[in-house]
């Protein structure tokens, strides 16, 4: 079925003709067979949301519809796959067209001509279910691709095959000769099932302390990233998409800069994952539509990513989704709602942005998944935000925050300072400590809690003192005061700051994390005791501890828990000494 | 089939500011250049922005002045616009619309290309890595520049960008050419509603650097046509374009000023009724301003690269408004300017804390300048940063309510901005810039350089 052009504004097209067709439904538009979705209707005129540039569009070519809604393909190849906002793999593009984009283009996001070796789990005459695994193939040499029944399927397993096949060719049989492949497609604005939601009881270790020791985030939970301009949101996305111990990357470059994917690109395929040793790339699926690109297909990357983060999720494994950045994503809504002539909300924002705002975060989320019941998969969602002039009052920030689960509100001062990750810990919060807090307890040490809560006092302490410092100068103060800006001083340089580029600081080990942590607040409390006994506070800034302690962050784990484990027996027993000499 | 009959409509309907509405113009398509001829005989430039079956709105690139909805004739070029392009370009001078000004006859085309262009797949790209020496302190040592980057400066009014971009022309250029032993290098000078002041000023540059040869001059002047300021920057990095990536060049673009540009988008986009988003900036400004800056970088397999150097001229000196930030959060970092340095005597009158490189890691290091530069500028920012603070709070309680450690910091911020920074014409090697830093560290004791790792500390500090 098929309509004529009868109005073309930027990326908007209405077409005439079009009463057949469904809202959201795929269409090729003119000559060139342009990507889009019609996104409103109005009689038989059909606005449509074109995803490349219209530029040499004409009244009256033709618009057909393909009477189905934009889909995601899923299936083995995902990973290590490079596609743009509308799923198309870009590699394959580029090696088709050339080094610019070219338009009109439609290629399938999976290879149909790979072969997948695929193992059967069930035998023939197994009932099976939606979302219920059929058999394995090795996708990658980190991931097993389970094959699932897709959602809303289901019947008895007639025949099953062994071998290897590639995605569309059958690989068992269900009654009534229903045929099922390793290909299954899911339309992307429509999250897929699950048999129950769960909430979040286990930390994904970012390897970041200034996130996992004061704002950790659980699997399955949602965090925002807010920041202006070079406070080092990218490199935060990069550090948690290198670092972050969890099965399953999908990373959103969402209307960014061509350069930074460039580096993603060139340097992830070598990059090794810190747990598994495997390369990292075997585990991550870039979804990239840059800045340049067009417009409706960034608002799209969201939804393909989301999507395939989801399918993921279902074969039951830990998901971490990289979105960069949200703002992008609201700004294309809002590009298109203008388009429209949609009446605007908040600085021109459409009215809906909450909404869809949240109907993102919420497919994220930890589940029991469809189909199994003991398996259990989880989608965690980590979303950039570029709030207009670093200002955090603005709509998408603020909508962002109602729903997420946590906040890493970055500073464009500590960035200035080249304090990185530049975290505001003042700003920052986490709605997860207190249910990820007896996972740290069995899992790294009891008193976990009890070191977060002194070190977040410690901070709170050191801001009320340096609101006097500024008022009357470091002299006015005591040295028991004094001595609590010098380590904190201390924590905030070599304990929250860590640098993204350090071979061996990049990355730090929960144990590491704590025993760091531990000697330098114990170093504190050795002060203390000894000021308190006389003790002159020059000369427990030149300790050999201080000196010690400045130098962890770059000793290797091991080493450094040992390191810290000592000092911390020597402080005590110094102290105790003192205390029994006087 | 094109058609032998040359189509022209008399059915303008309506002009509102520089948009014209003409009826029945159903063979447009969108993006398409037409000429506008007047009843005097006079022609004029537009381009199709809009189609519908009651009218389609064609931009005006120059004056609306004289038009009116009777007598006025649309002619359809059938082609969208494009630029003639050969090596031929280099050394010419061109009008805000790609029209030789310098009297010399139009460029006889190799290749004609689309000055839309479009997006360089991401997979295509190369990674930029090649340092290139701009002689400044505050840029090569703390903000490394480093080919395919696009790294804007952002001004005030009256601050000295002119200069400093001239300043960076002339000495990155002279070491482009010894370092590679050919000249193949270019310029792409693109100015948006800029004074004919300030345009000789770049050309007289130009001419004194002997780099002219080198250089195409696009000029859309104050007084030029303000929508045709629209297309300037899109021919400017065609030409660009095919200077880098057929003819293998590496070419520096410089775009001035982009705030001017912005300032055209806004009049275009209020002309059409557009829903307004922040300070009357069309919501779209950030992906119109990604299609200029994103033409910068490498590509695989190809030699040349296209560096750029917008200017931008923050309105009221202030960095949150949104043509400075939308354009911080589209580049890779940002030269800032300073109005209290610029007091203070200092040039270039660069404020180091707001500024930034996001490619310099990829630009820097062994092999590339020396191995403690990384450290030497992390060292230097959190030191500067500090020695900042300790000047508010000197303010407060007085030079004499400050230890010893602190007047150190305070010493440090201001000889650093009297001599680092304020470095004059002078072009100082990397070698250079990277010691004077070891000289600012040396104020502190070596066991406070704590982000310079030991080994550095014992090669560079000495005793």
């Amino acid at each position: 079925m098929s309509g004529t052009i009868i109005k073309i504004s930027g990326p908007t097209v209405v077409a005439r003709g079009m009463e057949q067709t469904r809202m959201f439904n795929r269409v090729a538009v003119g000559k060139t067979g342009l990507l889009g979705e019609v996104i409103r209707l109005r009689g038989g005129e059909a606005t449509i949301q074109v995803y490349e540039d219209t530029t040499g569009l004409t009244l009256g070519e033709e618009v057909a519809d393909a009477g189905e809604p934009l889909q995601a393909e899923l299936g083995p190849g995902l990973l290590g796959s490079i596609f743009d906002g509308v799923q198309r793999p870009l590699n394959v593009m580029a090696a088709q067209q050339g080094d610019w984009i070219a338009r009109g283009l439609t290629l399938p996001a999976l290879s149909r001509e790979r072969r997948w070796t695929f193992t059967p789990t069930i035998r023939p005459g197994t009932a099976v279910v939606g979302g219920m695994s059929v058999g394995i193939t090795q996708e990658t040499v980190k991931v097993e691709h389970r094959i699932l029944v897709p959602p809303g399927l289901s019947g008895t397993v007639r025949e099953i095959l062994e071998g290897t096949f590639t995605i569309n060719e059958p690989i068992a049989w269900l009654d009534g000769d229903r045929s099922l492949t390793m290909l299954q497609r899911w339309p992307v604005r429509s999250p897929r099932p699950v048999a129950e939601r769960l909430p979040p009881v286990v930390p994904i270790i970012t390897g970041q302390r200034v996130l996992d020791m004061l704002f950790p985030i659980a699997s399955g939970g949602t965090v925002i990233v807010p920041g202006g301009f070079g406070t080092g949101k990218t490199v935060v996305e990069q550090a948690l998409a290198k670092y972050a111990q969890t099965d399953i990357i999908i990373y959103i470059g969402c209307g960014e800069r061509g350069n930074e994917m460039t580096e993603v690109l060139t340097e992830f395929p070598h990059l090794k994952d810190p747990t598994t040793g495997l390369p990292l790339m075997a585990r991550t699926v870039l979804v990239i539509n840059t800045s340049n690109m067009p417009v409706a297909a960034r608002e799209t990357s969201i939804y393909t990513g989301i999507t395939m983060a989801e399918y993921y999720r279902d074969m039951g494994y830990a998901v971490a989704l990289m979105a960069d950045s949200t703002s992008r994503w609201a700004e294309a809504t809002r590009e298109i709602s203008a388009r429209l002539e949609e009446m605007p909300g908040e600085e021109g924002y459409p009215t809906y942005l909450a909404t869809k705002l949240a109907g993102f975060y919420e497919r994220g989320g930890r589940v029991r998944c469809l189909g199994q019941t003991d398996r259990q998969g989880s989608v965690t969602i980590v979303s950039a935000i570029s709030p207009p002039g670093g200002d955090f009052s603005e709509p998408v920030t603020q909508s962002s925050m109602q729903v997420a689960g946590g906040l890493w509100a970055l500073d464009s001062d500590l960035a200035h300072r080249r304090h990185y990750p530049a975290i505001n810990w003042k700003r920052s919060f986490s709605l997860y400590t207190t249910l990820l807090d007896s996972w740290f307890q069995t899992q790294v040490a009891p008193d976990w809690p009890q070191l977060r809560s002194e070190l977040a006092a410690l901070l709170q302490k050191e801001e009320e003192l340096q609101e006097i410092v500024q008022l009357v100068g470091v002299d006015a103060l005591q040295d028991q005061e004094r001595i609590v800006l010098e380590v904190s001083r201390l924590i905030r340089e070599e304990y929250l700051r860590q640098s993204a580029f350090s071979e061996i600081d990049a990355a730090c080990p929960l144990a590491k994390q704590y025993w760091m942590l531990k000697a330098q607040l114990e170093f504190l409390r050795y002060c203390q005791g000894l000021i308190k006994m006389g003790r002159p506070i020059e000369q427990l800034i030149a300790s050999p501890f201080k000196t010690e302690l400045e130098r962890m962050k770059e000793t290797l784990p091991d080493t450094c828990v040992q390191q810290a484990q000592t000092m911390v027996e020597k402080m005590e027993q110094e102290l105790g000494g003192v205390k029994r000499e006087t | 089939m094109k058609d032998l009959i040359t189509r022209e409509y008399q059915t303008v309907t309506g002009i509102a500011g520089p948009l014209l509405f003409v009826e029945k113009l159903k063979k447009a398509s969108l993006g398409e250049m037409v000429e506008i001829l007047l009843a005097t005989g006079e022609s004029r430039r537009g381009q199709v922005i809009e189609l519908s079956e009651q009218h389609t709105v064609i931009q005006v690139l120059e004056e609306t002045t004289g038009l009116g909805v009777t007598g006025t004739r649309v002619r359809l070029t059938e082609s969208a616009a494009m630029m003639d392009l050969s090596p031929d370009l280099l050394g010419r001078r061109f009008n805000g619309a790609a029209v030789p000004i310098d009297g010399l006859p139009p460029i006889i085309p190799d290749t004609r290309m689309d000055i839309i262009g479009q997006p360089m797949n991401p997979v295509a790209r190369d990674k930029p890595s090649y340092f290139i020496q701009t002689g400044i302190s505050t840029i090569d040592g703390l903000n490394t520049l480093v080919r395919g980057q696009k790294l804007p400066i952002f001004s005030g009014a009256g601050l000295p960008a002119k200069e400093l971009a001239a300043q960076i022309l002339r000495q990155a250029m002279v070491r482009e050419e010894h370092g590679t032993g050919q000249q193949a290098f270019a310029i792409v000078f693109a100015a948006m509603g800029i004074t004919f002041r300030e345009a000789s000023f770049f050309l007289g540059e130009f001419e004194r650097g002997g780099v002219m040869e080198h250089a195409v001059v696009f000029l859309n002047l104050a007084d030029d046509p303000t929508i045709e300021r629209l297309l300037t920057p899109r021919y400017a990095l065609t030409a660009a374009e095919y200077l880098a990536f057929t003819l293998g060049r590496h070419v520096l673009v410089i775009l001035t000023d982009m705030a001017a540009y912005c300032e055209a988008l806004r009049q275009i986009a209020t002309a059409r009724e557009e829903i307004p988003g922040r300070r009357g900036y069309p919501g779209y400004m950030y992906s119109d301003l990604a299609s200029i800056y994103e033409r910068a970088g490498r590509i695989k397999g190809r030699a040349g690269s296209i560096t750029q150097l917008p200017i931008v001229t923050m309105p009221d000196d202030d960095i949150t408004h949104p043509i400075p930030d939308l354009t911080g959060y589209i580049t890779e970092g940002q030269i800032v300017l300073s109005r209290e340095l610029h007091r203070k005597g200092i040039f270039p009158p660069i404020d180091v804390l707001p500024c930034l490189s996001r490619l310099m890691n990829l630009g820097i290091g062994p092999g590339k300048t020396r191995d403690d530069h990384r450290a030497v500028a992390d060292q230097l920012y959190a030191f500067y940063a500090h020695g900042r603070d300790i000047r508010r709070l000197a303010a407060i309680v007085g030079e004499d309510g400050l230890n010893d450690s602190d007047k150190r910091f305070l010493k440090l911020a201001q000889d650093f901005e009297q001599e680092f920074v304020n470095q004059g014409a002078h072009n100082r090697e990397i070698e250079e810039t990277l010691n004077l830093g070891w000289q600012f560290l040396r104020y502190l004791p070596k066991e406070q350089l704590t982000r310079v790792k030991p080994e550095l500390i014992e090669r560079y500090y000495g005793a």
